[in-house]
């Protein structure tokens, strides 16, 4: 089999998770890798349950099929993990790692993942904090993308950084631009992990 | 959009790159009714006319019908005309389809592929482009991003040529392909311009010093006549399509094929198969030949017209050949894909044993084990020598 990095992102419509696969892709892409990122979409309304994923890797991407066995799985709204039609623990390996935006700890998050005694690891942010205080609304992909770059080793925060400010400079603001880089890098500094 | 530059490599969706793809063009005229998944190839489209990137006269239409009735009248008028669209608009456009290829428009299209109702359902499979199939269109399947990408400017240049002068349908997978970012190698603009040239059509409605009559009447006496020189300019598009393949590959260095053949020369079984799905199943084919098992792939890039003869010698020689179909005619005899690679089999001295299956209706996921299931099946068929079931659906 190829050798790849699968990402799923968890959220709910209008909390950024589709832009978050597209940022960490491009991040990735401009680092040199091989890169698919795609949503999956159901019932388009605000608030209803989304995924979406990213491939990463040194080689050319063949594969397009869905994502089914995620290391990474990262979940910007933590309502969604008791609901089992969304599955946020769903083919995940031995050695998966969760980035959950949640003030809880990493250990509270473990039990409410039900991961108590895995192998998994689990990481917490307070991401919608952190996005309240940088960017002036909740946001909570914009830091979790931070926190991702601490928890793993295959993008650095320099890379999301620079790909953010290289690329989003014609569409926001500096303000803006400013406010998400802060909460990139906060996500990076307060992430929490065991 | 945001482009990244990396390695001359970007990000892009199948979408935007699609879209890319006509800001390079800039046809003369676009008519367009958005449709998912095809819905941000004209959202990007418009902001490139709204910015002054391209010159092109935009018309929003209110349906499907309507904007492929415009395509036509714009192209008789002797205009570059491009649109797109998906499933329920596709065949909105039905009627206007046998028109705008009986009165060889060559119109381009992207068709991103869609599901038709009823249930409804916005998903992929192959129900859209294939009820088209007999429409007079040339049709184009694409298996990546950038193929969908480069294929747009192949298309231009098959359409257009004087001994063609037939519409093009560039395919490829909704949401799969249209609303993944991928990385792709964009073409310059310079050299975009110079491979699809400048269009100078020899008859157009707005000559008047050259006047001509478009989709007159006709009656016994002229029909067939029409007809007969329909069928032969779309079979002369076969060997410009390869023209046009091999041009590209000579200048952007991706060749194309009217067909990619994935590790089938010295290949026991086989799985034919179009658009993204045709990458899943490679990366089931490299497996399988770690462990030493004679394995390939066909993908079929132009549908119309069917390269038949190319096709049969392409698999002759292979023991057992599975066609997957992302559509069912209906007809209780397998889908198109399955009917036609076996009908161009016929000749062969040996044929080989083929049996079809359809699979990932309305978007359900293929997956590399389907990939491997169907291998498994084609090498029971070849210990046995027979074929337990002709056709069926796989992924249910």
């Amino acid at each position: 089999m190829e050798t790849y990095i699968e990402v799923r992102w968890h959220g709910r419509a209008q909390q950024g998770v589709v832009t978050a696969a597209k940022v960490l892709g491009e991040a990735c892409l401009r680092s040199g890798k091989h890169v698919q990122a795609f949503p999956e979409f159901g019932p388009e309304r605000m608030g209803a349950p989304v995924r979406a994923y990213n491939r990463i890797s040194d080689e050319q991407i063949r594969l397009h099929c869905q994502v089914t066995e995620p290391k990474y799985v990262l979940i910007a709204d933590p309502t969604l993990i008791p609901i089992p039609t969304v599955g946020v623990t769903d083919g995940t390996p031995e050695d998966a790692i969760f980035i959950v935006n949640t003030p809880k700890t990493p250990a509270q998050m473990r039990k409410e993942l039900g991961l108590e005694g895995k192998g998994a690891k689990v990481f917490t942010l307070d991401a919608a904090q952190i996005s309240l205080e940088t960017i002036g609304r909740v946001m909570p992909n914009t830091p979790m993308l931070g926190a991702l770059a601490k928890a793993t080793n295959f993008i650095t925060l320099d890379a999301l950084v620079d790909n953010f400010k290289e690329n989003y400079a014609k569409k926001f603001s500096p303000k803006v631009i400013e406010g998400n880089v802060a909460a990139m890098n906060r996500g990076f500094e307060e992430v929490k992990g065991e | 959009m945001a482009i990244t530059m990396t390695k001359g490599q970007v990000g892009l969706t199948g979408n935007s790159a699609v879209a890319y793809a006509m800001k390079q063009i800039n046809p003369d005229v676009c008519a367009a009714y958005p449709i998912t998944p095809s819905t941000a190839i004209i959202e990007d489209f418009s902001g490139y006319v709204a910015d002054g990137a391209v010159e092109t006269e935009l018309i929003t239409v209110e349906s499907e019908h309507s904007a492929m009735s415009a395509c036509i009248g714009a192209s008789a008028a002797g205009a570059r005309v491009m649109t797109a669209t998906s499933s329920q608009g596709l065949a909105l456009m039905w009627e206007m389809l046998y028109i705008a290829s009986g009165m060889r428009l060559p119109i381009v299209l992207a068709n991103v592929n869609r599901a038709l109702s009823a249930p409804i359902n916005i998903h992929c499979d192959h129900s859209d482009s294939m009820g088209a199939r007999d429409a007079g269109w040339i049709q184009i399947y694409s298996e990546t991003v950038q193929e969908a990408y480069d294929n747009m400017f192949q298309a231009v240049r098959i359409a257009e040529n004087s001994n063609v002068l037939l519409p093009v349908m560039v395919c490829f997978d909704g949401f799969i392909t249209s609303h993944a970012i991928e990385n792709i190698s964009l073409v310059d603009d310079a050299e975009v311009k110079d491979f699809v040239g400048e269009y100078n059509p020899a008859t157009m409605l707005l000559n008047t010093d050259n006047p001509v009559t478009y989709g007159a009447m006709t009656l016994p006496d002229t029909y067939i006549e029409f007809k007969h020189q329909q069928s032969q300019a779309m079979s002369r598009s076969k060997d410009i399509a390869l023209e046009a393949g091999k041009e590209f590959g000579k200048r952007f260095g991706r060749e194309y094929g009217l067909f990619d053949s994935y590790r089938l020369e010295d290949a026991e079984v086989a799985i034919v198969i179009m658009n993204s799905a045709a990458g899943t199943t490679k990366v089931a084919v490299d497996e399988l030949r770690k462990q030493g098992k004679k394995v390939g792939v066909l993908r079929p890039r132009l549908f119309r017209p069917f390269p038949f003869r190319e096709i049969a010698n392409a698999l002759k020689g292979i023991k057992a050949i599975a066609i997957l179909d992302r559509v069912d005619s209906m007809n209780d005899f397998g889908g198109p894909l399955f009917n036609e690679v076996r009908s161009a089999l016929y000749d062969l001295e040996t044929r080989p044993k083929v049996f079809g299956r359809i699979y990932g209706l309305g978007g359900r996921d293929y997956k590399v084990k389907d990939a491997l299931g169907v291998f498994d099946e084609l090498y029971k068929v070849v210990e046995t020598g027979k074929i337990d079931t002709l056709t069926k659906y796989i992924t249910l």
